[in-house]
């Protein structure tokens, strides 16, 4: 029997599961690329693995530093430029599903990767957008991944890099955004999902020994709660030796 | 032997083949104080040695383009060679921050920087519009963005169909600067791997400079190869291991340890300052 699991593996346990039925996933540095790997292993091994660097059904056995280690392109199906990866792949809504992080999340899971603090003189100047806004804008869904706490999930972005449901039910329409948009939010306490109805975030599951009092704690805004959230069921020995592994690769 | 053009109207007017010059007289050639510069390459292919060698040659006020300024720009910025950023992602990816990026747009150390920044999707269409000499590229962005507010983007509305798109202006730097892995002695020259924008943004370019690591008899087609005739490059310079610390598939691999490191070198202004003076002010360019 192994070591229980970190909350930092219950979140990629979590994340990795969300991939079992897709056929393609566009997939950023960092823990995105860990459970796309982990979930290729455990649960969808023909899963389509996609990086902005271009390349298309990339098979990595390490977890790459960066979105153009040369194990990707090694691995790939098939590299392609810059211009056509956003125009014929993303921009045409080829990818089932487009694994974000961010610096803050709002309640409508707008994503911010830009700066913190004012625009012309931030305190801290992010990386950017990079893919991010066509990725959330185009591809079928979108997964965000990020760590719980009020730093992160605030009530107002510093600034929108990329939309998730806008302002609320109807947004995404108005603006002419193809994909459904965020579907999840997958943080290390549990799962926020955008209400039917309200495109508000909610929190649907709590990973094994968190309470939605501790969720809400760490949420900068008043946090809906679904009527009963699952449980989110613990890590299997599978998958978590197989996480494991790979970490240790 | 035929001069490169150097006007706007270069596309008819460009050398016959591309000339083999040793870097540094290539730099010193191609490239100005105040010029627009895109050294390009997404992860791999970076033209580090390129970009040494402006500083080296004391190159100011550049405007310098590319999607992912990562460390040979944060490098370019720090030594205060840069009057303005153009740009789409601005990070070290999978270790973390730019500090020398960071530190001239929050502190306007060694003095300000003007930015204008996009998206990849933005970015990378901005270049295949230059490339193809049209004065912008439509796509579906930007809109419900801050990014709107604060960077060059429109909306047009399609005339076939009317849905609103988001309209770039093209890219057109004055000099495109870009590392592969060999040429002929044609100067053709051929890359493969991750293959980012540089043919875009060579074909942009008012000027352009192509490193390579080798001069090969004959270019012998590989799969997914991008090839750029001699006759659309100005200059080819040999440049071994010109890629390092990132990479050029087949030939060298990628220094991720040095990647992480340069988080800590980079972090401190006076490391930094010695680190660039001991490793790139103070070596000259291999012939």
């Amino acid at each position: 029997m192994s070591v229980a699991a970190s909350t930092d593996e219950v979140q990629t346990v979590v994340a990795a599961r969300r991939l079992a039925s897709a056929r393609t996933v566009f997939i950023g540095v960092g823990r995105p690329s860990i459970a796309a790997i982990l979930a290729r292993m455990v649960h969808n091994p023909d899963l389509v693995l996609i990086y902005e660097s271009g390349t298309i059904g990339a098979k990595p056995f390490h977890i790459p530093l960066s979105i153009g280690d040369g194990e990707l392109s090694e691995t790939a199906d098939t590299v392609v430029g810059v211009p056509e990866m956003f125009n014929y792949w993303i921009g045409a809504g080829r990818v089932d599903v487009g694994f974000l992080g961010a610096a803050q999340v709002d309640r409508y899971a707008n994503l911010n990767s830009t700066v913190i603090g004012d625009y012309d003189h931030p305190r801290t100047r992010l990386p950017g957008a990079g893919g991010a806004p066509e990725i959330a804008s185009s591809c079928g869904e979108v997964i965000v991944t990020v760590a719980h706490s009020r730093r992160t999930l605030v009530e107002r972005l510093d600034f929108l890099t990329t939309v998730g449901h806008g302002d609320g039910p109807g947004a995404r329409g108005r603006l002419g955004l193809r994909g459904r948009g965020p579907t999840a939010v997958i943080t290390d306490l549990g799962v926020l999902e955008p209400d039917p109805s309200s495109a508000e975030l909610t929190l649907t599951q709590l990973h094994p020994g968190v309470t939605v009092e501790q969720a809400r704690e760490q949420t900068g805004w008043e946090l809906a709660v679904a009527e009963r959230p699952r449980i989110t069921e613990r890590p299997s020995d599978a998958e978590l030796n197989a996480l494991r592994e790979l970490l240790a690769r | 032997m035929i001069r490169c053009a150097r006007d706007d109207s270069v596309f008819t007017l460009r050398t016959a083949v591309a000339r083999l010059l040793h870097l540094s007289d290539a730099v010193a050639e191609l490239v100005r104080d105040g010029d627009s510069v895109a050294l390009e390459g997404f992860t791999h292919l970076i033209p580090f040695a390129a970009g040494h060698e402006l500083l080296r040659q004391g190159r100011r006020d550049l405007e310098l383009i590319r999607m992912t300024p990562d460390l040979l720009y944060d490098q370019l910025i720090g030594m205060g060679a840069a009057r303005r950023l153009v740009f789409s992602y601005g990070g070290n990816p999978g270790v973390g921050s730019l500090h020398r990026f960071r530190d001239a747009i929050e502190h306007d150390w060694p003095h300000p920087i003007e930015i204008e920044e996009h998206s990849h999707a933005g970015m990378a269409n901005r270049y295949a519009a230059g490339a193809a000499d049209l004065p912008f590229a439509v796509l579906r962005g930007y809109a419900g963005t801050d990014l709107v507010a604060h960077t060059n983007v429109r909306f047009v509305d399609c005339p076939f169909t009317g849905e609103r798109l988001a309209a770039v202006a093209a890219l057109r730097p004055d000099v495109a600067i870009v590392h592969a892995q060999e040429a002929d002695g044609d100067g053709n020259v051929q890359l493969w791997g991750i293959p980012g924008v540089q043919k875009e943004a060579v074909l942009a370019a008012r000027r352009s400079l192509v490193t390579v690591e080798r001069i090969v008899e004959r270019l012998l087609p590989r799969p997914g190869a991008v090839v750029l005739p001699g006759w659309v490059l100005d200059a080819v310079a040999v440049a071994p291991g010109g890629s390092q610390p990132s990479y050029s598939e087949g030939i060298t691999r990628r220094d991720n340890a040095f990647y992480r490191d340069w988080d800590e070198i980079s972090r401190d202004r006076q490391r930094f300052s010695a680190w660039m003076q001991e490793h790139v002010l103070g070596k000259v360019a291999a012939r």
